[in-house]
């Protein structure tokens, strides 16, 4: 009995001195915060985003990452930006949101990025701005027009826009259709979440009154439009007003075609790239419509625009962005598409955005180098960016144009506005930027 | 050595005939390897380890539906869905900020699930082999398309969840974290943590059951129901009552996913999850719970080593995101072809045949 206690007095005694011990060689130095820029080397600058790769999103947004890529080989091949090349990694998360998280997380733990550069899509982005920002790691240039990533720059410090934002597209789109077409009956074709809702906000400042229908739809739902259609028919709809993907163009306009409605059509920018269009209407009635008859099909459908596209090889922009693409596609026989040049302006902006910060690079003076001198950005955009303080909303404007055999002829100016009831101006100022001589920001 | 064990062996077997006190001994020590797993381990693999867990919470469930009840639930996916939601409008209301929201949270969800596995498990009941499996597919298919019905529920976007931030846990818990591992909690390790301590008392409490009368019931009604009911068991009550643990399982799985992923969205309780669920049952083995946790280990890693894989490869990411579902399936193909009894079912084949050969030989010598 008494050998017992002994040994437990002793199995404590040494239990005691080892923890003490341990805790004392822990005790020393509980770590701080340190404040140098995780994903940064003197080479190397690591970034990444999150895109549909695979899945009903991908036709298209799968493309744009390919631009990324190549203007960043084209800048690195030059001696990178103040001596660092650009290496960006990309994952798949198939639009969807849960996988958006998996995947973010998988960038920021492993991959280790310095930040998330043009992450794709308004529900997906959503589900990891809060991560971002709670985490400090700049959110730049999302790839999408919703309002949260910048109309509250206070409750996402780190997060940037790039397009222009779904309120103002919607605002600019109302002005245009209430002053041209006052007596059309409007049916707006909606998708379910921020996108839809950000564009009805602005639609409806100018639009209240000709709205008689509203039809919405899920991504990742149902894909037979008829019932919408058909409501639009027995409503008296004459001009469609879609903030939809441009898969849902295309299922919208088999939809149309199968009940027997027809109206005028006017697609956000997002859902209204021709060629994408014409293609995906090719492959979703198996070739009953022929990728050029889609496209044709979509003539004098209206749209807007904010970058230059490939309908104008001889913009100064398209003849740079076709030159990097030559040079660096990684696989020589794809075309250059709009996706790509999408992915390329946003790099573009990037770049300059660095070139910009100067050589000591942190996760805050990117940030703040976005808000001093964002604004002031010369790029492909048509209209010049808001960046500032108070406001992080990418570019503040876009042209209303009509597409004719897949190329796009405006038919107004450049508008510019902002969110709220800022007045819509006429400024073709920044539609005039060249690129320099080099293709690189200075 | 023999020493040893004589000294082991007296006090070890009194113990080992308890299963209860056998059970808690096994998790005590396995949450102690576990806990300085976790605590040595990268942010990273940490995200993994609680991503492990509560995929292995909802096998486990669903291990003991299948294999011990013999009900085959193509639902599960569901029933997380259910949690995860309840759980998150939970957090919304309390702000998820200390300890006690988190597991008030965690309760809800089981709760909510146990009600939602006694009103599909009493139809079920009445329904044997691929009639409950279609059932429960139309569960998986339904349920996570209501999110798309209600506002609050916030539609294919999802509700946001909060996450106790590691400066708002109790103080007692920072220190002891950090007296062991000299690392400081934070949200990742946490939830690594947290995961872990609920699937070891989810398995203490599920292996107890499959020892106890209640699982002695389950087994005799999967083997044969006429004996069984002739046998003086209700059918139908044994096996609302597997349905109802299973479901409580999925509810604590899924509360914690939420927790996890930091969104609830109906994106991620597609079909797909029901269907992967039981392939990490059928994997690691059937009616096995050590067969759920690798189920669940292969699941965690196997999709990231498949992508890591395919990138190193030099593949582009479009096409090693369309490599993973492939390398997938390729090894449950094989696992079902070398080891059909799943991983755990062949291998106590396996030791069970070599231990009656040796016995055999040692008779004929």
């Amino acid at each position: 009995m008494r050998s017992t206690a002994r040994r437990a007095a002793q199995v404590v005694c040494v239990l005691t001195t080892a923890s003490l011990l341990a805790a004392c060689g822990a005790g020393k130095e509980r770590p701080s915060e340190d404040g140098t820029a995780v994903g940064v080397t003197d080479t190397t600058i690591k970034i990444g985003a999150h895109f549909p790769l695979t899945g009903p999103a991908a036709p298209g947004y799968s493309e744009i990452p390919s631009g990324h890529e190549a203007f960043y080989e084209y800048v690195n091949d030059a001696g990178g930006v103040h001596g660092r090349e650009i290496e960006m990694i990309v994952k798949d998360d198939a639009y969807n949101p849960t996988n958006t998280s998996a995947v973010t997380n998988d960038m920021i733990l492993q991959d280790e990025i310095f930040a998330m550069v043009a992450g794709l899509g308004t529900p997906t982005h959503r589900a990891v701005v809060q991560r971002l920002n709670d985490d400090g790691i700049p959110d730049l240039f999302v790839s999408s027009g919703s309002l949260q990533w910048g109309d509250d720059p206070e409750t996402s410090p780190m997060t940037f826009g790039w397009q222009p934002d779904y309120e103002i597209e919607g605002k600019i789109i109302g002005q245009y259709v209430k002053e041209n077409m006052p007596d059309a009956k409007v049916g707006l074709f909606l998708q379910d979440d921020d996108f839809g809702e950000d564009g009805e906000k602005g639609a409806r400042q100018f639009l209240d009154s000709q709205i008689v229908d509203v039809q919405k739809y899920t991504p990742g739902g149902s894909t037979d439009f008829s019932p919408q259609m058909s409501s639009f028919k027995s409503k008296g709809v004459d001009l469609v007003l879609g903030f939809n993907t441009p898969s849902y163009t295309a299922l919208s306009q088999i939809a149309a075609q199968g009940v027997g409605f027809k109206a005028k059509w006017f697609y956000s920018n997002v859902g209204a790239d021709p060629a994408l269009v014409g293609g995906l209407l090719a492959s979703m009635t198996k070739g009953k419509i022929p990728a050029e008859q889609g496209v044709k099909l979509m003539d004098g459908m209206m749209t807007t625009e904010y970058i230059p596209g490939v309908d104008a090889p001889d913009d100064e922009w398209v003849k740079l962005w076709q030159k990097v693409w030559d040079s660096y596609s990684k696989k020589g026989s794809e075309k250059l598409t709009n996706y790509r040049i999408y992915g390329m302006s946003q790099a573009y902006t990037f770049v300059q955005a660095l070139q910009a910060n100067g050589k000591d690079l942190t996760r805050e003076s990117i940030v703040e180098t976005i808000e001093k001198e964002g604004a002031s950005f010369e790029g492909p955009g048509l209209a010049p960016f808001r960046f500032s303080e108070d406001s992080h909303l990418g570019i503040s404007g876009v042209s209303v144009v009509e597409l004719k055999n897949g190329a796009s002829e405006p038919l107004t100016p450049v508008l510019v506005t902002d969110i709220g009831d800022a007045p819509i101006k006429e400024d073709d100022s920044a539609a005039s930027d060249a690129p320099p001589s080099s293709g690189i920001p200075e | 050595m023999e020493r040893l064990s004589s000294f082991i062996g007296p006090l070890v077997r009194p113990v080992r005939s308890v299963p209860l006190a056998w059970h808690l001994l096994v998790g005590l020590l396995a949450f102690l390897v576990v806990a300085t797993v976790i605590g040595s381990s990268s942010q990273y693999l940490q995200t993994r380890y609680a991503e492990m867990a509560f995929f292995a919470i909802a096998a486990g469930g669903l291990t003991l539906l299948t294999g011990l009840s013999g009900q085959l639930s193509l639902g599960h996916g569901a029933l997380m869905a259910v949690g995860a939601y309840a759980a998150t409008l939970v957090l919304e209301r309390t702000g998820g900020e200390t300890l006690a929201d988190v597991f008030v949270a965690l309760l809800v969800a089981i709760a909510v699930c146990a009600v939602v596995g006694v009103i599909v498990g009493v139809p079920a009941a009445r329904l044997h082999g691929p009639y409950i499996a279609g059932a429960t597919l139309t569960l998986a298919v339904a349920v996570p398309r209501l999110a798309n019905q209600w506002e609050f529920l916030g539609g294919e976007q999802g509700l946001q969840v909060p996450v106790p931030r590691a400066a708002e846990l109790p103080a007692w818990i920072q220190d002891l974290v950090w007296f062991f591992t000299a690392a400081e909690i934070d949200q990742y390790s946490f939830l690594a943590y947290l995961g872990w301590l609920l699937l070891i008392l989810a398995f203490v409490a599920l292996a107890n059951l499959s020892r106890s009368r209640v699982g002695r019931r389950w087994r005799a009604v999967r083997d044969d129901d006429v004996s069984a009911e002739l046998a003086g068991i209700h059918l139908g009550r044994a096996r609302v009552v597997a349905f109802t643990v299973s479901a409580m399982c999925a509810g604590l799985a899924g509360g914690l996913m939420a927790m996890n992923v930091r969104l609830t969205a109906p994106g991620a309780f597609t079909i797909t999850l029901s269907l992967t669920l039981l392939a990490a049952v059928v994997l690691g083995g059937l009616g096995s719970l050590t067969g759920a946790l690798i189920g669940a280990g292969v699941l965690a890693f196997l999709p990231h080593f498949a992508t890591d894989l395919g990138e190193s490869a030099g593949l582009s990411a479009t096409q090693a995101a369309e490599v993973t579902p492939v390398v997938y399936g390729l090894v449950l193909m094989l696992v079902i072809l070398l080891a059909p009894a799943g991983i755990v079912g062949s291998l106590r084949l396996f030791l069970a045949r070599s231990s009656l050969g040796s016995s055999t030989k040692e008779k004929t010598t």
